[in-house]
């Protein structure tokens, strides 16, 4: 049902993009008010949630340990899985970050008549793997439209991902790869019951809105090509703040900036700002250093305690009987 | 309770609308609420009788405004709260890796749904979503019912972080359950289990209540029972000012079985090195149930540590078998209690080992210690004696993933047993799982959550039972010793549960004492065969 009403949604802004041509100013709203609306929201949005977290103290450490801490000299320690400086944690969390390590974790639990069995079970780190990956590549090669000259690293990564050279023109991998990732995320959302479950209109929407860019994109390179060389003075006349409104631009090209517009305007927002954890999380970003050097917390406050003193006063007949120390005897009280 | 309360073990898809909040409170499957004695002393809010099966909890008139200043304080004051709130993609990866999902199937204890109980909550008052959108933004009102489920399912997490080694943001379930009991707290929703051990430890010095005369009694019985063992008179010094270490323990080590051997354990150890220690009367507790509370509770009992260390001028502090203890003096102690710039750095005094780990909180890990003198060749030792024995280590969820105290006890078993199997990779060192009934839940009321919570790790247990006859499960951790052999009679039967220090007494060689014929527990030592 949530599925549904996210499909839902994402059909209807694609269908406001595709018929926003026939109305007065439409195209106009979609091609230049839109696109810098977004941007903006998108930057100011990530700032302000970023800043939001960050802005709050960390008053323990507590660290998530993954391996051997370093205690004696002669043991073996896992230095990037139970970090013991800032500089490893950092590398632990650029691993993290790229490669995903704690996804690669990932086991399989089976419980059959009464046996609990683990399996490995990559195809989660994977799909998730190839989907960020394939995305920064694809944002990326989009720099071609957007900056005059090209990047110097454009052209070959062009080249790189469309190495296969199957068709013209030819089949990008990372096209590929982004719709068939989702396809999965999708697919296991829908399939698993546990994920079903537990999965929200948050969930589909921003799976499905970024299958519609995949899909909105690849039709006009593939099914319907549109004219580069007028997409490119588009995009550059935006970004160099002398916005022109496109004469009669295609329908693919209005349906793939509204959706990619609507991203930008809800990542902030959503979900999709889960890069935070990763580079924000006490578990992961801190050394294991807690005995070693003080942490110190910003807000620590006192709080009532039982004081040796009050206990003694309390048990002191107990004390003497059981032949214990006093302090009190010590001050001949 | 039947013979076999648990044996329908079995994962089924979930049904119904997880934003139902309405829980059964099936009998076996939770824990008894606070008397109001305990919150009385602790000066904790909203001390009243009641029971979680009542169906007017008795909450304080504006228990629900009490609940969203407290979130609202918690989320200025945790980046952790803050973060786990926001960054979950319900990806799913946390989802089997609980041990209470895998024993229960109840798709509320997956960590990713346990969290959303809150995080739900946290939109719909916190958001610009959750408020706007409700249900479409999956956000949920704070009422009476989400209260109960709260109570439920956060007392269904041992904080065993199990479910934060696998999460790609490192979203830490341990961190949600320790902030929503804190709120439960806040209007007087605890367990008897948790707020009695506390009450407890804060005005008598343990979780017992043992006073310090019957203390001195259970630490004399040990000296007795040493004497018969080894021929030595083995002292056991109390509150002694000016020894060199002050030694800090689980108060079950001298109250519980099987934790009674492993204290003869270290005592052997300490006489045989000559250590220069004492144990103390008033900081009799080094276990912290504060951590199953509050925050505030925690440091409050942790302060008696410090405050001892420093009254009797040692100069540092070597800590006992306990895994929950551990997480306090390794990550919270130093911060919320020190500087300890009273104490010296810990060296050893029979190896010179600076331990340099614990330059600032000048606490050692009894592992760690023991570790260091058996590489510098400092004691010797017998494994022939735990010959009887087949053993597998049982890593316990604080040191491991709290800390990362992996090889240190297994450096010591290794030396001290012949006969030592690991569990399967996935199921040890970081990866290991609860016994069930960490985090305050290891009471008799909740026993068929703890058979269920404690049955992923008894599968592992059997497994090296029918693989290498595993008949021994040796841990580090007093919540292990207390309930594993529960779970080990009922899942794994035959298989008996002991501490790293209890085998390292066993193997001992001590000086001037008199020929071995018994273990620690007074069992006939195994006769040598051909092969042994």
């Amino acid at each position: 049902m949530k599925a549904l009403i996210a499909a839902a949604a994402v059909l209807f802004l694609a269908f406001a993009g595709a018929s926003a041509g026939v109305v007065p100013g439409g195209t106009a709203a979609i091609t230049v008010v839109l696109p810098y609306a977004a941007f903006l929201t998108l930057i100011a949005g990530i700032a302000w949630r970023v800043w939001w977290w960050a802005a709050s103290p960390v008053p323990y450490r507590i660290p998530t340990t993954c391996g051997q801490q370093r205690s004696l000299p002669w043991i073996r320690t896992a230095p990037i899985d139970n970090p013991d400086t800032g500089v490893m944690a950092a590398i632990r969390v650029a691993i993290e970050a790229l490669m995903f390590r704690s996804l690669l974790r990932n086991s399989r639990t089976h419980i059959a008549a009464g046996r609990l069995e683990l399996s490995e079970a990559r195809l989660l780190w994977l799909a998730s793997l190839a989907l960020h990956w394939s995305l920064l590549v694809i944002l990326l090669r989009h720099l071609r439209f957007a900056l005059q000259p090209t990047p110097f690293f454009v052209p070959p990564l062009d080249a790189l991902d469309g190495f296969l050279r199957i068709g013209a023109p030819s089949l990008l991998i990372t096209d590929v790869l982004v719709v068939a990732a989702l396809i999965y995320l999708l697919g296991r959302r829908l399939v698993n019951p546990l994920l079903r479950y537990m999965s929200f209109f948050t969930d589909y929407f921003a799976l499905l809105l970024l299958l519609g860019i995949a899909l909105s994109g690849i039709a006009m390179r593939y099914v319907a090509p549109v004219n580069l060389v007028a997409v490119k003075e588009f995009a550059l006349a935006l970004t160099a703040f002398h916005p022109v409104v496109p004469a009669a631009p295609s329908a693919l090209l209005l349906v793939h900036l509204l959706l990619v517009s609507t991203l930008a305007i809800y990542l902030p927002f959503s979900k999709l700002m889960h890069f935070g954890g990763v580079f924000l999380s006490p578990t992961r970003n801190l050394a294991n250093n807690s005995r070693r050097v003080r942490h110190i917390n910003p807000w620590n406050r006192p709080v009532p305690t039982h004081s040796y003193g009050e206990w003694e006063a309390a048990n002191a007949e107990k004390l003497k009987l059981a032949g214990l120390p006093l302090d009190e005897a010590d001050r001949g009280g | 309770m039947a013979d076999r309360p648990v044996s329908d073990i079995e994962l089924k898809a979930p049904k119904g609308d997880w934003r139902d909040a309405h829980v059964e409170l099936r009998k076996g499957t939770f824990s008894n609420a606070s008397l109001p004695k305990d919150l009385i002393a602790l000066g904790l809010p909203n001390p009243r009788k009641w029971q979680p099966t009542d169906l007017d909890w008795q909450l304080p008139p504006d228990w629900k405004g009490i609940l969203l200043r407290g979130m609202r304080e918690r989320l200025a004051k945790y980046r952790s709260f803050r973060l786990f709130m926001d960054v979950c993609v319900r990806c799913g990866a946390c989802a089997d890796k609980c041990h209470f999902y895998l024993g229960s199937g109840d798709p509320k204890n997956m960590p990713f749904a346990r969290a959303e109980l809150i995080r739900s909550v946290y939109r719909r008052y916190f958001t610009l979503s959750g408020r706007l959108f409700r249900s479409l933004a999956d956000a949920r009102d704070l009422t009476e019912d989400v209260v109960k489920e709260w109570f439920y399912y956060f007392y269904q997490c041992t904080e065993c972080r199990r479910c934060s080694v696998y999460c790609p943001f490192g979203i830490d379930t341990a961190e949600i359950t320790i902030i929503v009991r804190e709120l439960l707290s806040l209007i007087g929703v605890s367990t008897h289990w948790v707020t009695e051990p506390a009450a407890n430890c804060y005005r008598v010095g343990n979780h017992l209540g043992i006073a310090p005369h019957a203390f001195k009694d259970a630490l004399d019985f040990a000296r007795d029972e040493l004497r018969e063992l080894t021929g030595l008179d083995i002292e056991i010094p109390i509150s002694r000012k000016g020894a060199e270490i002050l030694f800090v323990m689980p108060s079950a080590d001298y109250f519980a079985t099987p934790h009674y051997y492993t204290l003869l354990g270290y005592m052997m150890l300490f006489h045989e090195i000559g250590l220069d220690f004492t144990v103390s009367a008033y900081a009799s507790e080094g276990g912290n149930f504060g951590l199953f509370h509050s925050n505030d509770l925690m440091k409050r009992l942790n302060a008696k540590i410090y405050e001892e260390a420093k009254r009797l001028g040692v100069r540092w502090i070597l800590g006992g078998e306990c895994g929950h203890m551990w997480r306090v003096l390794h990550q919270y102690m130093d911060t919320m209690n020190g500087p300890a710039d009273f104490l010296e750095v810990p060296v050893s005094p029979l190896t010179g080992t600076r331990f340099a780990n614990a330059a600032s909180t000048k606490m050692v890990h009894i592992c760690e210690f023991t570790a260091d003198l058996l590489y510098h060749e400092k004691i010797k030792l017998d494994p022939s004696r735990n010959d009887e024995y087949v053993v597998t280590y049982h890593d316990s969820c604080n040191p491991s993933r709290a800390m990362g105290l992996l090889e240190e006890p297994r450096y010591v078993l290794k030396r001290a047993c012949n006969h030592f199997h690991e569990m399967p990779a996935k199921t040890i060192r970081e990866y290991t799982f609860c016994c069930g009934s960490g985090a305050g839940l290891g009471n008799d009321e909740n026993m068929e959550m703890r058979l269920r919570g404690g049955f992923p790790r008894a599968q592992a247990v059997r497994h090296v039972r029918e693989a290498h006859g595993v008949n021994l499960l040796a841990c580090i951790c007093a919540i292990d010793k207390a309930t594993l052999p529960t779970l080990m009679d009922y899942w794994v039967p035959g298989v008996q549960v002991a501490g790293v220090h209890e085998l390292l007494g066993n193997a001992l060689v001590m000086k001037g004492a008199k020929e071995r014929t018994t273990n620690l527990r007074g069992e006939p030592l195994a006769k040598e065969t051909a092969n042994a």
